[in-house]
This record gives C-alpha cells, structure tokens and sequence, in this order.
C-alpha cells in the first residue's frame, strides 16, 4: 500500500480518531465518519469524471463485478437474456457468466485476437435482440492488453444494451474518463493502484434507467445496492490512494514503462523468448512471457523465495492450470503452459528488476539444461 | 465526547491495530498467490480463522471470512432450498428482515416469529413455529436494541428433532457472551469484526458442513469456492486478533461492564416513570434500552449530542426514520413509549466517570433537576 493510504486509513479505526458507523446519524462521532465517506466518494469521483451519487462501495472488483453482472442481468430479465463477454476476462466475470448460464442466461464469449483483442466489430455482430449487457475489461491482468473501451462505449451508447467495463487493472494507472467515455457501469479495486484490499467501487450512469437487482439486502445502504455498515477506514484508503494514482500517473507509467524495457531487453538476450500478447496497447507493468523448453510451474517454484512471479492470475495459481487469457487467444503448447506473468509497480526499482531478470535468465538455462540431461 | 453506542460500531483495540498493521505495510501480497509474500498472507489468514474458531466454538474450516455481518446473513438465508419455507423472529436486524421479504416477493413461504412482551420467543411461538414446518429458522442470539438474549440451545434442539436448519445472527453476542456453535446446536452463525473492537469490513459465516452454501459472489475460488475475491488480508488478521483478546478477556471485559451497568440503571431508576425494557431478562452486560412517557427520543439524542455524549435509538442502520422501533413494537410496547426510546451501549473504554456525567446531563432535558 502507499504509505499515504496507510496513514488515511489508521486515522479512521481508533476512538480518538475517525473511528464510527457512517450510519450513526444521530450522534457527531457517526457524522463526522458519514462526512469522511462522502468526502472519499467525491474524491474518487473527481478523478473518474463522474458524480460521487453514481459511485457505490463494495468488498472489491470481484463484488463489484459480480454486482454489475449479476445486477443487470437479473433486474432486466424481461428484456432479454444475452450476454456478451470475452474468453479473456477475469474469473470474476467469467464465474459470475457461468452461474447466470445456470439459471437460464445465454451467454457470447468473444475470443480475442493472438495480440488481445476484442474488435468493435466482433462486439456489434454478436448483438442479438435479446442482449442486455456486454461485459469487457479495460486492460487484461495477465497480459496487461488494453482494449479500445472508448470506441466499444461509444458505438454501445445508441444501443439498448448495458456496457459494463471491469477497470480494475487499469484504474489508476490509465485514465478513465467517465463524462467522455459512455460507459455504464465501471469496476474498480482498491488494492491493484497501492490502496487497501477489501474495498472496491461500482460506477453506474444513471442512464436508461440503469436499475441493479442487489446482492444482498439489509440496512439500505449505498441507495439500498450494498447495505452493510460502510468500512470507513478502507473506503478513507482506497480514496486517498487513487488520488495518488491519478497526481503521479504519469510518472508511474515512465517509470514501469522504462522497467518494462530494461526488463524486456534483458530476458531478450536468451534464445527462445515469447513475449506473448501486443507490446504496443498494453500495461507497461506486466510482462507476459514465455521460455522454449521450460514449464511455468518449475520456474515459479524455483524462483519462488526469491522473485515473485506467477502463472496466470493469483486467483486461478492456487491450482496449477494453463492460463485461459493465452488459450483464448490461441496461444498454444510450450507457449502456453510456459508463460510467466511479471508484473512490477511504482515501488519496484531498477537494481530489483536488474536483480530479477538475471536470475530468470539463470534458472531459465540451468531448468534447459537439466531437461536435456 | 463520551461514547455510549457500542453496539453500533466499536473503536478499534490499539493492539488489534498493531496486529494489523504488517499487513497494510510490508506483508502485502495475494493470498492465493504461490511466492513467499502469498504465503504469508495465506498463514496470516489460516491463524486469524483458528482465533475466530475458537471465540465462536467450531472448527477453522466451518468459517468463511466475508465483508461483514450484512454478507454473512443474506449468505445464511440464501441456503434456502427451492420453495423452501423460511421463518424469522419478530425482532431481527434488517439484514435479516429484507432478505426475508425478498425471498417471500420471490414466492417462498415466509413466517415472522412472535415475541412476548420481554422479548422473548415463548414455548407457544415455538409450537406454532413447528407447525409451520419451516426449511429454515433465523433467531438472532442477543438483540442489538434490547440486548435479551434468547434460549437458542432450547430452541436449535426442538428444531432438530424436527429436521429444521436453525441459522442465527450472533453479530451483538460476539464478545459478550460466550458462544459454543457446536454446543448452541444450531446450523449457521453470523458474526462480525467491528463490533467486538476489530476493523469493520469484514465477518463470517459459520457453517454446519452439512448445509449446502449457495455463493452469492462469484470468480476466484477463495474460501473454499464458497466467496469469492481477494481476501481482506489485514482486516480478517484484525478480526482473528480482536477474537483472540475478546476470548482471552472475556470474563474482566463483562465484570468491567457489569459495575457500569449497574451504575446506570441504578441512576436510572431514580427517574420517575421511566422504564428499562426487558430488564428482568437475560441480557447482554453492555445494553440499556429505555423509554420515558411524554418524552420525543430523537429530540433527546440531538441534545445529548450537543453536550457531547453519543447514544442511540434503535440499530444505526435502521435510524431516522421517525417511525418506533420494530423491535419495540414487536414486544407490545405502545408507540409513544417505543418512541421515547434510547439504547445505551457500553464499551471497554468507558469509566463510571462517563456514566455519572451521561446522567447529569440527561436530567435537566428531561425535566428532573437544574443542569451543573
């Protein structure tokens, strides 16, 4: 976490300080925590370029996600029951499109080209009259590709169909501009822009009359769509990191991006390299890579007290499987079952990266060697 | 400014921050992830879930850490089956009242159960309860408002011979009482972290592994598939701590409330026509809910406020509203009495010094003695 979120948010939890229920209307310590929130809100809003009453708190991307999906999808049943995603979303998306299909819900899995993406054309010619929502992420989070959302929002605005935008990788580290972008409902995440975890935010554009079917139901808070007591303190931290996202974006992005190419240049020097996905439209802190002859699960368990690398996301490496963003977009073979993910951040420096990339290179060669012995 | 609204949110035991704070700092890393910062987020958890288990008397893997105690009750009423018939007691919080109502605008059967004037659910209820021949049966433990607690080992038996599922919200219990899932008998049990001086944002659900779990949150596969997204890491490492220090203290902590209580209804009492509810009945240590004729409660908590002291009416989430207390009116208490009303709730922090100010300053702006 950014110790500026840090701080923000050990000022909102003891009783000297900031510490009560947003909810508690009736005395000045629950006043004082309801203003606090509200403050965040705008804050955040500020930077997105939208209205603070359009932007929810939940327990992270994944709620919110499951909130946007699940929300739309069941509160505008009567208007149909298509769905369009793509193959290369995050589990959040896809679980959450797999649960609906249960019930009774169509859904498109677009399938991106070798480079990421989703074409606009692709999206249009899947519209069926039954679709009410399309569902893409802003840029990926295992290959950080970042998909032309603007263009999608902008040919979605004249047609009756939600457009939810899952920016929980991007957030923070592109811009999001919500009064400029028609977007209608925007997932963000605390913890992935140096803010805490366990809080996250939905955007939804109050636009033809955008209506949710809540997740759960209780105290009526955040306009009865998330009820449960707000976590002042996390939501004083996420506001105050993307705050600090946002001041120093630019300079965050020259950063990772001159890591990217110190990195890319130096693991370039072995023979058999895929960098996988465009190099051009994407995150320049995530580096997705392939070794010839060298399995992904044998290189993170090598490095693993040493480099903190991964094999897909981290909600899928628990159990070891082949990544399903590189399969959908038809990467195959040693490719496939031997990318690593290398994702680095502001507080990643030169001398770590120098540092990291000499010891893949090292256990890259030393695992080629031992295979053909 | 004294704080007199624990049951609405606890501040945070400096050593519960403590505990915290490595994992906002230095120990940041996924969970699920397979490097050396995962893993240590992945160990901080498995302990937080065994210092949980053992305040709440199940085992580690019967606990889904969730966003909090709201999650964790619609979790437990989204375990009704297909058509299944739910029942609810009278004097529930509203994160168990409105998903009831949502479940019976889909089409379940839904029943409310009575309490009697104490707050109690009686033997009669009980029957009638049976007969409705429920799925499932949610019973809060203690009440956030009144602080009665119910018999739910009584209750969860008679329910068990029957087949019956018996979930309850023990989000006030927590800390205060102490809480045996096993022993209690019962299937599902909601706590929460921040109201026993641990972080908001975070709760559990705990589960008998006989009862299916539908997720409400998809993706991921954390908590055994169960919810789903990257775990609060830091907060669960401050509940699990929090649990840690109510288990250990639980016995001083309830002393320490014991003598304000007293103290308080013994001032109390002094006041002409006032009425404590439910105070002959087993109640939380912590919670004084009381009522005087003639006078308007929301116009006193203003007043206090005012003069620095913060109490409530009823629960936060359901405050102004202008309309008496569910709880109240469930109990049989006439409405301008119910409206009357004002819920003390005491915490580690405060001193009899609190209470005898509280006092002080409530008398002259209810018409008994001159202000000091």
């Amino acid at each position: 976490m950014a110790p500026e979120a840090v701080e923000a948010l050990c000022d909102s939890l003891t009783l000297q300080r900031n510490f009560a229920n947003p909810a508690s209307l009736q005395h000045g310590f629950g006043e004082r925590a309801y203003n606090l929130v509200e403050t965040s809100r705008t804050k955040i809003a500020r930077y997105l370029n939208c209205k603070s009453g359009d932007l929810i708190f939940t327990s992270g991307a994944t709620e919110s996600n499951n909130l946007a999906i699940k929300g739309i999808a069941l509160d505008s049943q009567r208007n149909g029951n298509h769905i369009i995603t793509s193959a290369s979303e995050h589990k959040a998306v896809l679980d959450t499109c797999k649960y609906l299909e249960s019930i009774g819900f169509s859904v498109t899995y677009l399938r991106p080209d070798i480079e990421g993406k989703i074409s606009l054309d692709q999206v249009l010619s899947a519209i069926t009259t039954e679709t009410i929502l399309v569902s893409l992420m802003h840029a990926n989070n295992e290959t950080g590709y970042i998909q032309n959302i603007d263009q999608i929002a902008k040919a979605l605005e004249q047609q009756d169909v939600f457009f939810h935008v899952d920016a929980a990788q991007s957030a923070g580290k592109l811009q999001i501009n919500l009064a400029e972008s028609p977007i209608d409902l925007l997932s963000l995440s605390g913890h992935k822009f140096y803010g805490p975890k366990g809080v996250g935010c939905l955007y939804v554009r109050n636009r033809k009359g955008t209506h949710l079917a809540p997740l759960f139901h209780g105290g009526g808070q955040e306009h009865g769509l998330r009820p449960g007591t707000l976590p002042t303190h996390q939501i004083a931290g996420i506001a105050t990191a993307f705050e600090l996202a946002n001041n120093v974006r630019d300079a965050d992005y020259e950063h990772t991006k001159a890591l990217q190419q110190a990195f890319t240049k130096q693991l370039g020097k072995l023979d058999g390299v895929y960098f996988n996905g465009n190099q051009e439209s994407k995150l320049p802190n995530i580096i997705n890579v392939s070794f010839e002859n060298v399995s992904a699960d044998a290189l993170i368990i090598a490095l693993r007290d040493e480099v903190a690398i991964a094999s897909g996301s981290a909600c899928n490496s628990g159990a070891v499987e082949a990544s399903h963003v590189l399969r959908s977009m038809g990467i195959e073979g040693d490719r496939l079952y031997g990318a690593v993910r290398i994702s680095f951040g502001r507080y990643t420096t030169l001398e770590e990266i120098t540092w990291a990339g000499q010891r893949i290179g090292e256990e890259v060669m030393r695992l080629r060697e031992l295979a053909l012995e | 400014m004294i704080y007199l609204d624990h049951n609405a949110t606890t501040p945070i035991d400096e050593r519960v921050l403590d505990a915290m704070l490595p994992y906002l700092k230095s120990f940041y890393g996924n969970p699920s992830s397979l490097y050396r910062q995962g893993r240590f987020a992945h160990t901080a958890i498995n302990r937080a879930r065994e210092q949980v288990a053992a305040l709440v008397g199940s085992s580690p893997s019967q606990i889904i850490f969730t966003s909090g105690g709201t999650e964790a009750n619609n979790m437990a009423l989204a375990t009704l089956p297909k058509e299944g018939r739910l029942a609810i007691s009278a004097i529930e919080h509203p994160s168990i009242t409105e998903p009831a109502l949502r479940l019976k605008h889909k089409g379940h059967e839904v029943s409310f159960v009575d309490v009697d004037q104490h707050g109690l659910i009686t033997e009669a209820a009980l029957d009638n309860l049976i007969r409705f021949q429920p799925n499932l049966v949610s019973i809060m433990l203690a009440n956030n408002e009144t602080g009665v607690i119910q018999d739910i080992a009584v209750i969860a038996s008679r329910l068990t011979e029957k087949g019956i599922l018996l979930h309850s919200d023990a989000v006030q219990a927590l800390g205060k009482l102490p809480i045996g899932f096993d022993r209690l008998g019962i299937h599902l049990m909601s706590v929460s972290s921040h109201k026993i001086y641990g972080p908001k944002g975070c709760g559990a659900l705990i589960f008998d592994k006989n009862v299916a779990i539908n997720p409400i949150i998809f993706g991921g596969g954390q908590e055994q598939g169960l919810r789903a997204g990257t775990e609060n890491v830091a907060a669960i490492v401050g509940f699990g701590k929090a649990a840690e220090l109510a288990q250990a203290e639980l016995v001083q902590r309830n002393e320490h409330l014991a003598v304000l209580r007293n103290l308080l209804e013994n001032c109390l009492t002094t006041i002409p026509g006032l009425t404590i509810f439910a105070q002959a009945m087993q109640r939380l240590p912590n919670t004084v809910q009381f009522g005087i004729p003639e006078i308007d409660g929301e116009m006193l908590l203003m007043k206090l406020d005012q003069k620095g002291v913060a109490v409530s009416s009823a629960s936060a989430c359901a405050s102004g509203g202008g309309k008496p207390s569910p709880v109240l009116t469930a109990m049989g208490i006439e409405a301008g009495l119910a409206k009357s009303a004002i819920r003390i709730s005491l915490g580690q922090t405060n001193t009899e010094a609190d209470i005898l100010k509280f006092f002080n300053l409530l008398k002259p702006l209810i018409g008994q003695g001159s202000s000091s």
